[in-house]
């Protein structure tokens, strides 16, 4: 191994990892310093310093009602796909029947089948059902595509648990009941958060699903966005996009942080 | 994919068994389950359905239109065309990347990893904006150039097939890399070691002792990007050409445009058909587990 050899290549990689992570990450913060901008259109570099289009995404009808639609339509789906999501987990880790790997299956699918394919069949069914463009039905089909996300974190906490500590509890006189909620949830916990925040970014991102079930009347963010980008774009879309992005950034130090408190 | 339990099931019944078939943890998988069946499995099926009785008595009328119109067989040529080049992008940026995480000291590698899963977890529909803004011809890359003065007249970058192709490489590139560096962080270093110590040089190490170890995560992160890539909707729609169209937007377009439920509906059919094809013909080569317990690890 000579070094000679080596020394390029270590730079060369170095180069290349460089170039990459410019690649995963500069395109979409160039946003980020455009929402800042005096002027009147979308331009790099900004002009000036303002927070004029933040001022008018939350003073804009259209634009806030967006954003607190999509608080509830999120906050609604981690909820419940949180409390499926984590019975699932514990059914599907623990539980023994016949056909459990084709659960799993079914519940893993909404990951693989085309997202605009479950907008089409949700909505032909939703309208019927008389659930399109209203919160009930989107926060069902937010749900279901967040399902995997918490059944895959909870499952992992599952796996990862001692069981041991359950047959102690039982062994000092714990009922079921109680050896699950002071022994075995508290040990999963964060898997279940990670679940509910996972679940909360997947409804607050997703567009196409939100195109078909909402209407004009109720409209997510993300749809709001859709519709402004197709037409005349002004740097609102860019502070929306800005928020957007810093919402899920956050959840995601969140994450980070429980898991880092996490029992190894 | 049988269980032992479901192997159990078809056997008869055992008295002498002292486990019982179903336990008691069984019933809390339950609630997920009729959840997804009905808002999830019964709107498929019902799609299903309609491709073949709208229009009444339509049969197989639909899948034949579409397979006799040269504009629609083309459209999911390109699909398929288009999810291969940008499969192809993303194994080209994402192998070496990959390598580099196994390499670099731990705390390099979890900055690496947070890199590749902040935009796998970002609005799709902000990064192609971004995308878009970047690529107009008054955008960013444009506007640098020619303030650089390498170019004298705006390049033509959005609308065509290279804007679709990086846009969706950027946005699938986790989904290569993580599968990937799964595989890759579970290959002992002891084997190359082991080779140099013969006197393999490290090149010839590395393309005969790392390369076809890190094959199972290469073929989960193909796969993934590749399946993924067939559905792409909103990308293709933003950057893309009129001739760029990908079978999602024919179907939106079926749909919202001539409300042609039964077409629209066939196309959907066979688009979720395409999907499952592949997932099993790679499920015999790709443990599935790949492709997606590594996307919420760490």
């Amino acid at each position: 191994m000579s070094d000679s050899w080596r020394q390029p290549r270590r730079i060369l990689m170095a180069a290349l990892g460089a170039l990459t992570v410019f690649y995963l990450l500069a395109p979409t913060l160039v946003i980020v310093p455009m929402s800042f901008t005096n002027a009147q259109i979308l331009s790099f570099p900004p002009e000036g310093f303002s927070l004029q289009w933040y001022e008018h995404m939350l003073t804009d009808r259209q634009w806030s009602t967006g954003i607190v639609n999509s608080l509830i339509v999120g906050l609604l789906t981690a909820a419940l796909a949180t409390v499926l999501g984590t019975l699932a987990a514990l059914g599907i880790s623990r539980g023994r029947f016949p056909g459990r790997s084709l659960v799993n299956g079914l519940v893993l699918s909404p990951l693989i089948v085309p997202v605009v394919v479950i907008a089409i069949g949700m909505f032909g069914l939703f309208v019927q059902w008389k659930i399109s463009g209203s919160v009930l039905g989107l926060v069902l089909a937010h749900t279901a595509l967040a399902l995997p996300f918490v059944v895959v974190n909870v499952s992992t906490s599952l796996q990862t648990m001692d069981r041991n500590l359950e047959l102690a509890a039982a062994n000092l006189g714990a009922d079921p009941r109680r050896s699950f909620m002071h022994v075995t949830l508290p040990i999963i916990l964060p898997g279940v958060v990670a679940g509910a925040i996972f679940a909360f970014i997947t409804s607050w991102d997703e567009v196409v699903v939100a195109i078909f079930l909402t209407s004009a009347r109720f409209r997510t963010l993300p749809v709001e966005m859709w519709e402004q980008v197709r037409q005349v774009v002004d740097p609102t879309v860019a502070a929306v996009s800005t928020t957007l992005l810093v919402v899920t950034t956050t959840l995601l130090l969140v994450l980070v942080f429980v898991r880092r408190q996490a029992p190894a | 994919m049988a269980t032992a339990d479901e192997a159990r099931s078809r056997t008869w019944p055992s008295l002498v068994s002292a486990r019982p078939r179903v336990n008691r943890w069984s019933a809390l998988a339950l609630p997920a389950v009729v959840f997804l069946i009905a808002v999830f499995l019964v709107p498929l099926l019902a799609m299903a359905l309609r491709s073949v009785t709208d229009p009444p008595g339509a049969g197989l009328s639909n899948y034949q239109q579409f397979f006799e119109q040269q504009a629609y067989v083309r459209v999911l040529t390109n699909t398929f065309w288009v999810a291969l080049l940008a499969t192809l992008t993303c194994l080209v940026v994402g192998y070496p990347f990959a390598y580099l995480m196994t390499i670099v000291p731990g705390r390099v590698a979890g900055l690496l990893l947070i890199a590749v899963l902040l935009p796998f977890w970002s609005s799709l529909l902000v990064r192609t904006f971004a995308w878009q803004v970047l690529l107009r011809d008054t955008g960013v890359i444009n506007r640098f150039l020619l303030d650089s003065g390498f170019i004298s007249e705006p390049l033509t970058l959005i609308r065509t097939t290279s804007g679709v192709i990086l846009g969706m490489s950027h946005i699938l590139l986790p989904f290569m890399v993580l599968p990937m560096y799964a595989v890759m962080r579970r290959i002992d270093p002891e084997y190359s070691r082991a080779a140099a110590n013969l006197g393999a040089s490290p090149l010839s190490a590395f393309l005969r002792i790392f390369i076809p170890l890190s094959l199972p995560g290469v073929l989960a992160g193909c796969l993934l990007v590749f399946v993924l890539a067939l559905g792409f909707y909103i990308t293709p729609a933003l950057l893309g050409g009129l001739k760029d169209q990908m079978i999602s937007q024919l179907i939106v377009q079926q749909i919202t445009q001539r409300l042609d439920w039964g077409f629209g509906s066939a196309m959907s059919v066979l688009l979720v058909a395409i999907t499952l094809t592949f997932l099993f013909v790679a499920s015999r080569a790709v443990r599935l587990r790949d492709l997606f317990g590594s996307t919420t690890e760490e």
